[in-house]
């Protein structure tokens, strides 16, 4: 029986957070702080000749102004292609090319007016498309040189960073032998995360040289390792703490500020120094979701069977793809969505741009991918007289069945959550014209995705017995709003019957919490859970030996129980975990063992390298998790506006630690999902973003929420703790394609590119009444 | 040159000399370290930096500091005492509407206000006084749902 896992528990930082008690970067104010401002390029693609800081530095109140050449050391994530300040070139309009710390914001922001700087403009590429072609201008030309990952193919000569292969079976044969074929086109443009906080980062060097570093990071070690690369120094040397985050969803995974305020903090007398980003920044200056060219060939029987695709994804990865790179081999390992080819040839392709850095963002690839791939299957379908439903149920991943890179999948939910979902949305039911201007229509689409990371990262965990039997649980897994301060606390409390009010859980500080990889993927409940889960076992462990030695009872006989141990046989033998917490005092007044303090770790198990030229392995993924939504929308046909009515909601968890924080994750990815369906297009013109505030670029609010019905489905993952996956991105991933699918039902017309904006829809009914 | 001015501020009569620019926010987070009340756009868009000034919702990045002089402001950090939250924070907590927390203090105000001159809202007057206040986390229903039970229980817990 379990106790707090499984249980809707409420969330441990909710308090902290209703209060406004809870400090994020942007709230911290240190003694002698300094204020920083970035000098930023006007043009997408040019040669920096001559940078003269000499009138900004003899500004009264500025401190420190820095350049690329204060910066040297490429850095990057899987591929070492950026600097933290442009060094000779510049590569999109924006990229920061200066900076200066100053005793005011104010004086900051004049001292970098003051910075002149010349340029020889350089011809530039504005899209992927044009970036492979063999006379695109070259965006990096020392790219062969670049070091990265193993996982990553950069094409040393050329803009393509990194090019993911899928060769399944016999394509041609395949195709030969199908009824039909069929090819489609689709687009997802660049979008924003938009999380509320604005990125912040705060440095103070020492006078030993160890520097500090206050930042709202999803991944303070992997911010830690980029910063030691970057600035050449030790990683006991670099301390690197998260206060709070003010959402994620990817663009604070990777590391921006942070790599601008360390060199000023060097230089500023110990003094610290804050850089807070605008909005206009964050719209320009952090990860954007990139933008991604689809061109599908799929080859079907008669009865409805697909038995050949030919996918390309061209991913606009924009000036620097340090992060980008994965996000493309993510699109290949997964090309072909959920379903079944048994022939299938993909080629993910990241391509150098002029355009803002695209990075991680919730679903990492999949939701761009699957956008195209379940509008492509809706297209198919209704070719073929299907019903869509019943097409993707015949495609669908069964258990025994091969994914794209050859791995036969066990455990797989998604006929489940499709039977789940087309029964809460009444698949059967059509009420398509309700007046002469609106129509309805009921739209589905299916997902899977895998936490995108390299094979061997690891979490950690320590679990600290206090003296009166409560707990301290240090992970570096950051609670960004999904609820992993609270999923991580179930588990220990589950572990060591420790109630929850008797855990503290603390994060993000490298000095004092233990080793996490990253916040991201939708891996945290997964790995760091497990690593949680052997921390707690660890601890319990050590208690049950000493009370084994205490009366003189074997392990095997004795059981840990509200916060005692006690013997299976002799229930009046038992002793309290307080009474343990300090290891175990002997009848002649003498101690043994020490303070409990339990240690877990985790690596995903047998999680191995894919073959480069046909991207086929056996386990290239910890676990997929997979997911169906279905949309019902209402179009009117006068304006073209479409509005979402309903949205129902299946996934597999394996099983949900907290229901109702997952019901809560579905729900935000799929408002989150639903603006990036019809409202959200970061517009770009030449390499200038024209839209970058909530002004010009509209999330959708309160008013734009549908009616949501939610199914958790639950098939242990056997790797997983209580057989957990990981949610919080596959909520986001399904939602626009549905939508897409819905809107044709309703009114005949495919938008083939986000977001579908009534413009589009109006255009679409016109063209089909030519 | 600053001006003086005086106001109230969660209860407390405050003189302070400020910047004729300076916003209200700014005052708030700066002078006064009231950081609960945050700022995401700084242009009015996204609702995170609401406070009440005589008892209506404002965006205090758009509301320069000068101009609450003589008036009387409520913040989030104002609205519990420390140990007994308002009951609509009790709501939030109960009905899981916070995720990242930092539209939360803004949310929890636009919230107050509209409690304060409607005590009886429908769904649909709920999300209208919400719409300015912007969420990327929740998806909102949970928010809408909160104030609505907190209306319901007439600002009982």
């Amino acid at each position: 029986m379990l106790k707090y896992v499984g249980k809707s528990e409420k969330r441990v930082d909710g308090i902290k957070k209703v209060t406004g008690y809870v400090r994020y970067t942007d709230d911290l104010k240190l003694s002698g702080m300094l204020y920083a401002r970035i000098k930023k390029s006007p043009y997408p693609h040019a040669k920096i000749l001559k940078i003269d800081t000499s009138k900004a530095e003899k500004l009264s109140g500025v401190k420190v102004v820095i350049t690329g050449k204060d910066v040297p050391i490429r850095v990057g994530l899987y591929l070492e292609d950026k600097t933290f300040l442009a060094i000779d070139k510049v590569r999109f309009i924006g990229e920061p090319v200066a900076a200066v710390a100053a005793e005011s914001e104010e004086i900051a922001e004049e001292a970098v007016s003051l910075i002149e700087v010349d340029y020889e403009e350089l011809s530039a590429v504005f899209s992927p498309l044009d970036g492979i072609k063999p006379d695109a201008p070259i965006i990096h030309e020392d790219l062969g040189s670049y070091k990265h990952a193993s996982i990553i193919l950069p094409q040393s000569g050329t803009n393509i960073s990194n090019h993911y292969k899928i060769r399944k079976g016999d394509i041609e044969k395949g195709f030969k032998e199908a009824d039909f074929v069929f090819e489609n086109e689709f687009y997802v443009p660049h979008i924003q995360h938009s999380a509320i906080e604005n990125h912040c980062a705060i440095a103070q060097a020492d006078p030993e040289g160890k520097i500090t570093v206050w930042a709202g990071c999803q991944s303070p070690y992997a911010v830690r390792r980029t910063l030691a690369v970057a600035f050449d120094m030790p990683l006991n040397k670099i301390r690197v703490i998260s206060p709070a985050i003010g959402g994620g969803f990817g663009a604070k995974a990777g590391t921006t500020l942070e790599g601008i305020v360390i060199p000023l903090a060097q230089k500023a007398n110990y003094r610290p120094v804050k850089l807070s980003f605008s909005r206009e920044d964050v719209f320009i200056n952090t990860f954007v979701r990139q933008g991604m060219y689809a061109r599908i060939k799929t080859g079907v029987t008669k009865d409805g069977k697909i038995i050949a695709e030919e996918n390309k994804f061209y991913w606009d990865g924009g000036a620097y793809t340090e992060y980008g790179v994965n996000i493309a081999r993510a699109g290949g390992y997964a090309s072909t969505g959920p379903y079944d080819i048994p022939n299938v040839k993909a080629d993910s392709i990241c391509v150098y741009t002029n355009h803002p850095v695209g990075g991680p963002y919730r679903g990492f690839g999949m939701s761009e991918i699957h956008f195209a791939i379940e509008q492509n299957l809706d297209i198919v379908a209704y070719k073929i007289g299907m019903d869509p439903a019943e097409f993707r149920k015949k495609n669908a991943l069964k258990d025994g069945s091969s994914t794209v890179t050859g791995q036969i999948l066990e455990n797989v939910g998604l006929i489940q959550c499709l039977d789940k979902v087309t029964e809460d949305i009444e698949w059967d039911k059509r009420e398509k014209k309700v007046s002469k201007i609106k129509y309805r229509g009921k739209g589905i689409a299916c997902m899977y995705k895998a936490p995108s990371m390299p094979n061997n990262v690891g979490s950690s965990a320590i679990v600290k017995i206090n003296e009166d039997g409560t707990v301290n649980l240090l992970v570096t897994a950051m609670d960004l709003g999904q609820g992993s301060d609270t999923v991580l606390t179930q588990i220990a409390a589950e572990v060591l019957t420790v109630p929850i009010s008797r855990i503290s859980i603390m994060t993000g500080d490298t000095d004092c919490t233990p080793y996490e990889w990253q916040t991201v993927a939708s891996r945290t409940t997964y790995c760091c859970g497990n690593s949680v889960k052997r921390a707690a076992e660890d601890a319990k462990n050590q208690m049950l030996r000493l009370a084994s030695l205490k009366f003189g009872i074997s392990e095997e006989g004795l059981e840990l129980k509200d916060e005692q141990i006690i013997s299976k046989i002799y229930p009046d033998k038992k002793v309290k975990i307080a009474d343990l917490a300090m290891g175990l005092t002997m009848p002649d007044g003498s101690g043994i063992h020490g303070p409990i303090i339990g240690r877990g770790a985790f690596i995903p198990p047998d999680v191995k390298d894919t073959d480069k030229e046909t991207g086929q392995g056996d386990k290239p993924v910890a676990y997929w998790t997979f997911g169906v939504q279905a949309a019902e929308v209402e179009v009117d046909i006068e304006t073209g506006e479409v509005k979402v009515l309903k949205i129902a909601a299946a996934y597999d968890a394996g099983k949900a630690i907290n229901p109702e924080l997952v019901c809560a994750q579905i729900e935000g990815g799929i408002v989150q999902g639903l603006g990036s369906a019809l409202l959200e297009e970061m517009k770009i013109k030449e390499g200038k973003v024209l839209n970058p505030s909530f002004v010009d670029y509209k999330i959708p609010t309160a008013g734009d929420v549908p009616e949501i019905r939610i199914s958790i489905i639950e098939i242990p993952e056997p790797t997983g703790p209580w057989g957990a996956r990981g949610i919080a991105e596959p909520c986001m991933v399904p939602t626009a394609p549905a939508i897409a699918n819905a809107v044709f039902d309703a009114i005949g017309c495919r938008i083939n590119s986000l977001p579908i904006t009534a413009e589009k829809v109006l255009k679409a009914i016109k063209d089909k009444m030519k | 040159m600053k001006h003086k001015i005086s106001f109230t501020i969660n209860g407390d009569v405050k003189e302070i000399e400020i910047e004729p620019n300076k916003t209200l926010l700014k005052m708030l987070r700066e002078d006064l370290d009231l950081t609960g009340t945050k700022e995401g756009c700084g242009a009015g868009e996204c609702g995170a930096c609401t406070v009440l000034v005589d008892n209506k919702p404002v965006n205090s990045c758009l509301m320069l500091a000068v101009e609450v002089d003589g008036k009387e402001i409520l913040t989030i950090e104002g609205i519990s005492d420390g140990t007994n939250l308002d009951p609509i924070q009790e709501s939030f907590l109960k009905h899981n509407a916070i995720q990242c927390g930092y539209c939360t203090p803004g949310m929890v105000m636009s919230a107050k206000a509209l409690l304060n001159r409607n005590s009886h809202p429908t769904e649909e007057d709920v999300k209208e006084a919400l719409s300015g206040n912007l969420c990327r986390c929740t998806g909102y229903q949970r928010i809408v749902d909160a104030v609505l039970d907190s209306a319901k229980k007439g600002g009982k817990k």
